[in-house]
């Protein structure tokens, strides 16, 4: 008879509610992604009208064969946008709930304030800032966990790719210190 | 026969201690990324690429390839002890996976898994070690109309056979298309699409997309969803894996079948993830005890993961005989490729021997350690589940900015992966299936100039796709499965239609 084995459990208390209120519904997205694509297209279509979309003595110019993808891109937008109209009876499903929108935004800004930040700081400050930052204030861990592990993680990518395998990556003032 | 004097070299190729370790080291790293919420194959790949960027291509090819079996690996052991599955093709694992846990078999389960994917992977390297080198002797009298008939064929086919609404895939590929496009043209020097930045001249990179879509979008998916788990934690024991190898035997028709189905739509672009389900539909469709199915059956575990394997190998054929790669993974793979400076097509085989030898030895050796390795370390890798998911999202945002910028030392590139993460998040949500779209910006430079350059040769003349027996059945294969869904359709009505006249 085997034993039952040990559990492995995680909780996660912050977990989006499923009763979180909808953002918006997927046909929305949908609709105003296709419209945006039909834009971008349309938008393409001209540049590579411009750059030249037809023959000339060596072949196809150019422009030609991105105008007819931009062609096709825009009549599938199309095709979608019409789509939806016509089939407007059909249940709408959730693209995101308010939960959820908090959920991926405490990930999203976090990510984009590290990229602002990489400009000045460099790679390496700007990641330890993130790793840090995000344990403890998003993850509610203890400050010298965080601490700690953004460090150690910060010193073994800095050993692997600038030392080991010698991948530049933006430095700040913190490396110049250094005089690396 | 010369393929085993040829494997014999590609072996001899391995066996140093820098390609062993090197192995090793992928190997550990791809079960990881398998284990690892929000990470899986394709993300893995693309994020550890820049590790292999200053190595050189065998190495590298040998590490990566090796992440890959090792993300399939780690798959199975999410899906069997805590019933998440790491990936789309281990969805069917779970059906008859996660059962068995509960009922205190996940060693057998596992044991299950693990060595099926090993069988799965074994039959496909076989055939690729048997018939790659065919096709790409028979490629190399390909022109440029038959290569761009052949890309043809790849794009039509995600259409006609992809399981997303058709206009989806199409606005994924065109997208796709349209943005390889960006920056200076290959065959004129024109500039196209830059709109006077000096940014976009360079035009827009694969990977740096690749890795927006796959690695950042998924992070932003995953937390979203709800990341508490329960689970079971497993050891395997020498007996457990005795017992299930001499049950093994048994299946042998169910593991036969799903080689054979997994060989065939891993070759077929698009049809990894299929694979795995139709296995397991088939084995319980010609099983004659179809109830137990579900409720922990150890065929039920066989049948997905040997196809998942099986067809996760052979999209790896095409890739190297032909430079046209049959799944997510294998167009991040040949991304890789171009990156160390080799050109991916069937010229490889010719000037690359060491290199491809070497990739398909290492298919062998890499899933025999990778075997041994899951069966032996198991508990290991389960217990990294416990480390919060606060601590991993960051140090994956890090590593996807490191991959991202070490490409091309640029700032731009950096906010480029961004603007996909978010790109991939909504177009995932939506239902626009991103293979296409990684497929056409793999793809989508050598379609075009393959299309120009037969038009150029041929002064413009269309019918240079129907020039000859072979180009012409590629071409008009490759429209009859653009329409297929009609013509299917057709053919549908027309039997019914004939059915109700006859009776």
């Amino acid at each position: 008879m085997p034993k039952p084995d040990a559990e492995i459990v995680v909780e996660d208390p912050a977990a989006p509610a499923s009763d979180s209120p909808a953002v918006t519904t997927s046909r929305t997205v949908d609709v105003a992604v296709s419209l945006l694509l039909f834009a971008f297209a349309g938008l393409l279509a001209f540049d590579n009208w411009r750059t030249g979309m037809g023959w000339d003595s060596t072949g196809p110019q150019a422009g030609y064969f991105p105008f007819y993808l931009s062609v096709i891109l825009a009549g599938a937008c199309l095709y979608g946008i019409g789509k939806e109209f016509l089939a407007r009876k059909a249940a709408a499903e959730t693209f995101v709930t308010r939960d959820q929108l908090r959920r991926v935004l405490q990930v999203f800004v976090p990510t984009l304030l590290f990229c602002l930040l990489m400009q000045w700081l460099g790679l390496y400050a700007a990641s330890f800032l993130l790793v840090a930052g995000f344990m403890a204030v998003i993850g509610r861990i203890a400050a010298w966990k965080s601490l700690l592990t953004a460090f150690l993680f910060v010193l073994a990518m800095f050993v692997t790719f600038d030392i080991a395998f010698d991948v530049i990556m933006p430095k700040g003032p913190l490396e110049s210190l250094f005089g690396r | 026969m010369e393929a085993f004097g040829l494997l014999a070299y590609g072996f001899s190729v391995l066996l140093t201690w820098k390609i062993l370790a090197l192995m090793m080291v992928g190997l550990v790293l791809g079960i990881f990324v398998g284990v690892l919420p929000g990470l899986g194959g394709p993300n893995g790949v693309a994020i550890l690429l820049p590790l292999t960027f200053t190595m050189d291509p065998t190495s590298a090819i040998v590490m990566l390839s090796c992440i890959y079996w090792g993300a399939l690996f780690g798959g199975a052991i999410t899906s069997i002890l805590f019933n998440i599955p790491g990936e789309a093709w281990s969805v069917a694992t779970t059906f008859d996976g996660y059962p068995m846990a509960q009922q205190g078999r996940a060693a057998e389960a596992l044991t299950a898994a693990f060595t099926s994917s090993f069988i799965g992977s074994l039959v496909a390297v076989l055939l690729i070690t048997f018939l790659a080198p065919g096709i790409a002797s028979f490629a190399l009298k390909f022109g440029p109309p038959e290569f761009f008939a052949v890309y043809l064929l790849t794009f039509c086919s995600f259409v006609g056979l992809g399981r997303e609404e058709k206009h989806k895939t199409i606005i994924s590929m065109a997208l796709g298309l349209l943005l390889t496009g960006v920056g200076m043209d290959t065959v004129s020097g024109q500039l196209r699409m830059t709109f006077g930045s000096s940014d976009l001249l360079r035009g827009i990179n694969f990977l740096v997309a690749v890795i927006g879509l796959f690695g950042i979008s998924e992070i932003l998916l995953t937390m979203e969803e709800r990341l508490a788990l329960r689970g079971h934690a497993a050891s395997i024991s020498l007996r457990v894996v005795l017992k299930v190898w001499k049950e093994m035997p048994r299946y042998w028709v169910t593991l036969l079948r799903s080689s054979a189905i997994g060989c065939w739509l891993g070759i077929t672009p698009g049809g990894a993830i299929a694979a795995s389900f139709m296995g397991y539909n088939l084995a319980k469709r010609f099983s004659k005890d179809k109830d137990s199915f579900g409720k922990g059956r150890i065929e039920g575990v066989f049948a997905p993961e040997t196809a998942a394997h099986a067809s996760g190998t052979a999209a790896l054929l095409p890739m190297l005989a032909l430079g046209i790669p049959g799944s997510g993974t294998a167009a991040i793979l040949l991304g890789g490729l171009m990156v160390w400076g080799l050109n991916p097509g069937p010229l490889l085989f010719v000037e690359h021997k060491g290199f491809v030898w070497g990739l398909i030895a290492s298919m062998y050796l890499g899933n025999v350690v990778g075997l041994v390795l899951v069966l032996t370390t198991v508990p290991l890798f389960a217990a990294v589940l416990r480390v919060p998911f606060s601590a991993i999202a960051p140090m994956i945002v890090v590593s996807c900015a490191i991959g991202a910028y070490a490409i091309q030392n640029a700032m731009f590139d950096i906010w480029l992966m961004l603007l996909f993460g978010v790109v991939g998040y909504v177009f995932k949500k939506i239902g626009i299936p991103l293979a296409p779209f990684t497929l056409a910006l793999v793809l989508g430079n050598r379609a075009e100039d393959s299309f120009r350059l037969s038009m150029i040769g041929a002064q413009g003349d269309m019918r240079v796709f129907w020039s000859n027996g072979l180009v012409g059945s590629i071409t008009t294969l490759a429209l009859i499965l653009l329409f297929w869904p009609l013509i299917g359709g057709a053919i549908g009505r027309m039997r019914s239609a004939l059915v109700k006249t006859t009776t």
